[in-house]
């Protein structure tokens, strides 16, 4: 081993080595499309700040747009998961709607809050469960098994009842009513539980064996597997955390409108997705960040709130949300043919 | 090495794909410090035999010990976990995630659950090092050049207990000095006593760095054999192979008329192809076959790829009958009636699901649009008068091309190239994998052609059919087109020496 060179490969920057810049980009370059959301961001910020004559970029404002948009926010962490191995789940509306319907019907019963909300988050996983054994081990699509996931999710809800359920439990609706305030900021218990389940995520996603199998399967499954990785679990553990993200969504959810109703959730799956999109995570799998869609939920909930500020039509949400998603795709497409190029 | 006994011992190893035997009883030994090479040509059965020994493939029978106990590998994972690590051709890496997760991952350094990033870029680091490679551990491996993703899986392979590395074709993607440096890597390893199979289709790499060779061919054990006994030109003739021919050559009544003809349908000049060929001239007259011989690797598929669209050149003219043209697209080709068959008959040829009738129209109605779409009737009589001219069995049109034979597949992809009437046919060795008597049928088509005033490149690894069917022959090394003979005025044995000749920087 004596001609082997034992330098150490470092990264300081020196001045014959790779500037700071350079450094940064080879090791964070799959960042950039999350950075481009937060760059959106900051543009929807100060465009509402113009439109709306420095009535926008208020405490109050960013506090609501949290609190409003916990569930989505929610929905879209376990969509996160699901989407880096490279599927999709369809399912999590209907599943938020369902474990809603059933928290909601539990504690009418009057069974106790310790009680329902457990079910709530079983509810939710055993549907991920479900959903995550059909792609892995039957080989479905997951597009096909998280519709399939839909369905059973909407039709479970309206089993449990065809009309809206009211909660007058006082620990659920705690989550929503209480508002904490730092100076002019204000967050619920609620917003709280969703940026824990953000943290919980990064730290699951990044630090642990499991979330870099995650990154591993949507890079390629082959390989990964090559690698000794365990795959068919980290895969099927996707769809059991995006199912329990959705039971939780559905407590939420039910914390702030203070029932349980069979028809919500119509169409929020998609909505998950558009943020998970737009907050920088490729749909091929492999690439993104949990923060990042985080910060795509933040980017739909400023195109919904400016758009009510400025009393405009609701289908202006619709076709903005549309236009950003396809800007990220175009961008996301032009970085994965830009590495394709470089290999 | 007659008192050490080998760290790695295959008996019998016998694996089949459906009838077809790609490994039939083939034995193989690997020596702990020695470098041990594989040979053979496409199909020979090197990728199954490295596959039974890394548990990627099951063998159907055969025993594999590992320092004298029998094991079975279910996956790759568990050969890994035995000390048996491989670096694929294609690299198995995950260009998203950072080269120090590259590295660990399966076996990266952990507290309880959560990983360490700072041990995980140590261990990578040194392993790296190792390799006298200067590389930031926490970059994307996505950001590297392929040659480096290369050294990478290879840092991979070392980092762990290694006793046997498998390296199958690594060099084909690097420059000459990472070949040195990975050469470097290997002795080191060799000195630490690793078992090292090597598998490269470079002559020069497995003649500088190997101790033994075993050669396969056709699935089949043709010998072990020490490097610095056995010649250069012996080694290749033990891959080729050879049948004895007791076929009469195709009798050349219009040679004379070709050379004296109109001239030259097809006129390539200093073609060049990134990774493939260099600088290469082809001239080829009206109702002449050129064949084309040349080792795996020698640029043979990447010059057809060249003549015919699918490859863009580097630089270079190709002209079509005296016309320049700048051919960007196989369907560009196919309007000038320069048509490609590849050798990959099952990926990039037939549609299997498909029947036989819509097999050999597929290609016609292509060229005509969606709009013009041929006639039920003309299409079927069509196809069947290309099943009758071309004998293909059974002639049933409905059938579906994949319950064919090999031979019959192959002339199915033949008659709708055909269809599209020609004048440069572009075979990339059409005759592999299939029985000897629809070679013959084949070889005897190609010559009928040619009769009949189309051109023909015909390339084959098997030396004495190129012979047979060209009227000269081109022979390809490492991109090159060395030397064109008149196929009349050369035996096997002079084209095999053509063909085997090492690289001229070395003489």
């Amino acid at each position: 081993m004596a001609a082997m060179t034992m330098t150490r490969a470092e990264s300081r920057p020196s001045d014959d080595g790779p500037s700071r810049v350079q450094t940064f980009l080879s090791r964070h370059g799959g960042m950039m499309p999350s950075f481009a959301a937060v760059f959106i961001l900051v543009l929807l910020f100060i465009g509402g700040e113009i439109f709306l004559r420095g009535d926008f970029i208020r405490p109050l404002t960013i506090s609501n747009l949290l609190i409003d948009n916990a569930y989505l926010l929610v929905l879209a962490v376990g969509m996160t998961f699901v989407i880096l191995t490279g599927g999709i789940d369809l399912s999590v509306g209907s599943v938020m709607a369902f474990t809603g319907m059933l928290g909601a019907k539990l504690l009418a019963e009057g069974l106790p809050v310790g009680v329902a909300v457990p079910a709530m988050l079983l509810g939710g996983a055993a549907i991920g469960l479900f959903i995550g054994v059909l792609v892995q081990y039957f080989g479905v699509q997951p597009f096909i098994a998280s519709l399939a996931g839909l369905f059973l999710g909407r039709g479970l809800a309206f089993i449990v009842s065809l009309s809206s359920i009211k909660v007058e439990n006082d620990a659920v609706l705690w989550l929503q009513s209480t508002r904490i305030k730092i100076g002019d900021w204000v967050i619920t218990p609620t917003g709280i539980i969703a940026l824990v389940t953000v943290a919980i995520a990064a730290f699951v996603l990044h630090l642990t064996r499991f979330g870099r199998t995650i990154y591993a399967i949507g890079g390629s499954e082959q390989s990964a597997r090559l690698m000794g990785l365990k795959v068919g679990r980290a895969k099927i553990g996707a769809y059991v955390i995006s199912g329990t993200c959705a039971g939780l969504a559905g407590l939420l959810l039910t914390a702030y409108s203070n029932a349980g109703y069979p028809r919500n959730g119509i169409g929020t799956e998609l909505d998950a997705i558009a943020a998970v999109v737009i907050g920088g995570t490729l749909l091929t799998g492999g690439r993104g960040f949990v923060l990042g869609s985080m910060i795509g939920v933040l980017v739909y909930g400023t195109i919904k709130t400016i758009i009510n500020f400025m009393g405009a039509e609701q289908a202006w949400m619709q076709i903005i949300v549309g236009a950003l998603l396809l800007l990220f795709i175009v961008v996301q497409r032009a970085i994965v043919a830009r590495s394709e190029g470089r290999r | 090495m007659d008192g050490v006994r080998p760290l790695l011992e295959l008996t019998g190893a016998t694996v089949r794909f459906g009838a077809d035997a790609a490994l039939d009883h083939v034995d193989f030994r690997l020596y702990p410090g020695e470098v041990h090479s594989l040979m053979g040509e496409n199909g020979a059965g090197k990728s199954t035999l490295i596959k039974a020994i890394t548990g990627a493939l099951a063998m159907d029978e055969g025993v594999l010990r590992l320092a004298g106990e029998a094991v079975a590998f279910a996956t790759p994972h568990e050969a890994q976990l035995a000390g048996i690590s491989t670096v694929y051709q294609e690299i198995e890496l995950l260009p998203n995630l950072s080269v120090a997760e590259n590295i660990c991952l399966g076996r990266e350094p952990r507290r309880g659950a959560v990983m360490s990033r700072r041990l995980m870029r140590e261990r990578a680091g040194a392993a790296l090092a190792e390799l006298g490679l200067e590389l930031d551990p926490a970059s994307l491996l996505g950001t590297h050049s392929v040659a480096v993703q290369q050294l990478v899986a290879i840092a991979r392979a070392i980092s762990a207990d290694v006793r046997v590395l498998v390296l199958d074709e690594p060099t084909s993607s690097l420059d000459l000095d990472e070949v040195a440096e990975l050469f470097r890597v290997i002795r080191e390893l060799k000195a630490r006593g690793v078992a090292i199979l090597f598998v490269s289709h470079f002559l020069d790499q497995v003649y500088e760095l190997a101790d033994r060779i075993t050669v396969l061919r056709d699935g089949e054990l043709v010998g072990e054999y020490l490097t610095g006994e056995l010649l250069r030109i012996d080694l290749v003739q033990k891959m080729l192979g050879r049948t004895v021919s007791e076929l009469r050559s195709r009798e050349r009544a219009a040679e004379d008329d070709a050379e004296a003809g109109a001239g030259a349908i097809l006129r390539a000049r200093g073609v060049t192809v990134a990774h493939g060929v260099v600088e290469a001239d082809v001239e080829l007259a009206e109702g002449e076959v050129l064949g084309v011989a040349g080792l795996l690797g020698s640029g043979r598929t990447s010059l057809a790829h060249a003549l015919t669209g699918v490859a863009r050149l580097e630089s270079g003219e190709i002209r079509v009958e005296g016309e320049s043209v700048r051919l960007d697209s196989p369907r560009h080709a196919i309007t000038l009636g320069v048509v490609y068959s590849s050798e990959n008959r099952r990926r990039d040829g037939i549609v299997a699901e498909l029947s036989v009738l819509d097999n050999i129209t597929l290609a016609l109605q292509s060229e005509r649009g969606v709009f013009r779409r041929i006639p039920p009737a003309r299409r079927r009589e069509l196809a069947a008068s290309w099943v009758d001219a071309l004998d293909i069995r059974p002639p049933d049109l409905d059938r579906p091309v994949g319950t064919l034979s090999g031979g019959n597949q192959q002339k199915v992809l033949l008659a709708r190239l055909l269809a599209l009437s020609p004048r440069l046919l572009v075979l990339d060795e059409p005759t592999r994998g299939i029985d000897v008597g629809a070679k013959v049928e084949i070889q005897n088509l190609v010559g009928e052609l040619a009769d009949n005033g189309m051109s023909v490149v015909f390339i084959s690894a098997e030396l004495e059919e190129v012979l047979r069917v060209g009227d000269r022959v081109a022979v390809m090394r490492d991109g090159r087109i060395v030397e064109t003979v008149v196929a009349a005025d050369v035996t096997t044995d002079s084209l095999l020496a053509l063909v085997a000749q090492p690289g001229e920087d070395e003489e």
